[in-house]
């Protein structure tokens, strides 16, 4: 008996295995370009996760959508086209340059230019703050009175 | 002047914020609006040897809602769709998304039936024509067969009164 149980312990992992290769395709080389397309498209369900590693059931039918279309020989340029004229965007993580996306992609850089432009300017100032300033002889007698005064006090 | 500046950077910060915390990142915005609805042909809910085409809407300004028995949103919109369908200002047609027959049935039965006409979308494939992501989803389709507005989630008496209504008003208008 208790041998039969650790028998069926070590089972669990292989039936858990079955389970979740049931979206596997029979073809693997279009398995594999269905996963490398879907990696880089959003799963609008759980929408920081890609369409290649959702479990929602939407990402499940949309992977199945796209070996459809593979199968169908379209090239992996239509299929996005196709996904973008249903979902937007949105569906793309590597957003599209366009008017509205054009902050997301500058803003970084222009900030880092602020920040230069800043850093540049207060630089500048302090060094006009600490520029050598001429002493006259009297302003030099006191200070060598002030650094070396009279030892015997 | 320059001990203000960090309580300038904390005022725009603050603003981006505010205005993040009001958006819903669950709410796309559809490139279907302004483009021709999808066209389908779907067996009936009530009678799956029936099948309706949403060509044979042409002409007219209808509703199509998607929903779904396990649906739980779906719940909340069902009294006001019940209660625009009573008002008899536009037809409603559902579509029934990755539902089992008699669970649709059964949920019609049990809460009312606000649709015109019910067809089935068993495997999901004329959702993801429409872009359907979540359920419920409300398209508002004109008379010549465009998407003029599409409803991410439940409609509520809020929406219907200040957007879809109206809307549907000046579409049937014209």
């Amino acid at each position: 008996m208790k041998y039969l149980l650790m028998l069926l312990v070590c089972l669990l992992p292989t039936i858990t295995y079955a389970g979740e290769a049931k979206d596997l395709a029979e073809d693997p080389v279009l398995e594999k370009r269905m996963v490398g397309l879907a990696e880089n498209l959003r799963c609008l369900v759980c929408q920081n996760e890609s369409l290649a590693s959702s479990r929602s059931e939407l990402a499940n039918d949309l992977r199945q959508e796209v070996r459809d279309q593979m199968q169908k020989g379209m090239t992996d340029q239509q299929i996005i086209d196709y996904l973008v004229s249903r979902y937007g965007d949105f569906v793309l993580f590597d957003p599209p340059m366009k008017r509205y996306t054009i902050l997301l992609w500058y803003g970084p850089f222009a900030l880092l230019l602020i920040g230069l432009a800043g850093l540049i300017w207060q630089l500048r100032k302090r060094k006009n703050k600490i520029t050598e300033v001429q002493l006259s002889p009297e302003e030099e007698q006191a200070a060598a009175a002030m650094l070396n005064p009279p030892k015997d006090q | 002047m320059m001990r203000f500046w960090p309580f300038v950077v904390f005022v725009v910060l603050a603003g981006f914020l505010y205005v993040g915390l009001s958006l819903d990142p669950h709410e796309v915005p559809s490139p279907l609006i302004d483009k021709p609805a999808p066209a389908f042909v779907l067996p009936q809910l009530h009678d799956p040897a029936k099948r309706f085409s949403s060509q044979d809407m042409k002409g007219q300004v209808w509703l199509l809602n998607v929903w779904a028995s396990w649906c739980v949103s779906c719940r909340d919109e069902h009294p006001i769709l019940m209660d625009l369908s009573n008002r008899n200002i536009v037809p409603i047609y559902g579509l029934d998304y990755k539902d089992k027959n008699v669970d649709g049935e059964a949920w019609l039965r049990n809460g009312g039936d606000p649709y015109t006409l019910v067809v089935t979308d068993a495997d999901g494939r004329v959702g993801i024509d429409y872009g359907v992501y979540g359920v419920p989803e409300t398209y508002l389709i004109d008379k010549q067969g465009v998407i003029r507005y599409k409803q991410i989630g439940a409609v509520t008496a809020k929406n219907l009164r200040e957007k879809i209504l109206p809307l549907i008003a000046e579409l049937q208008a014209k």
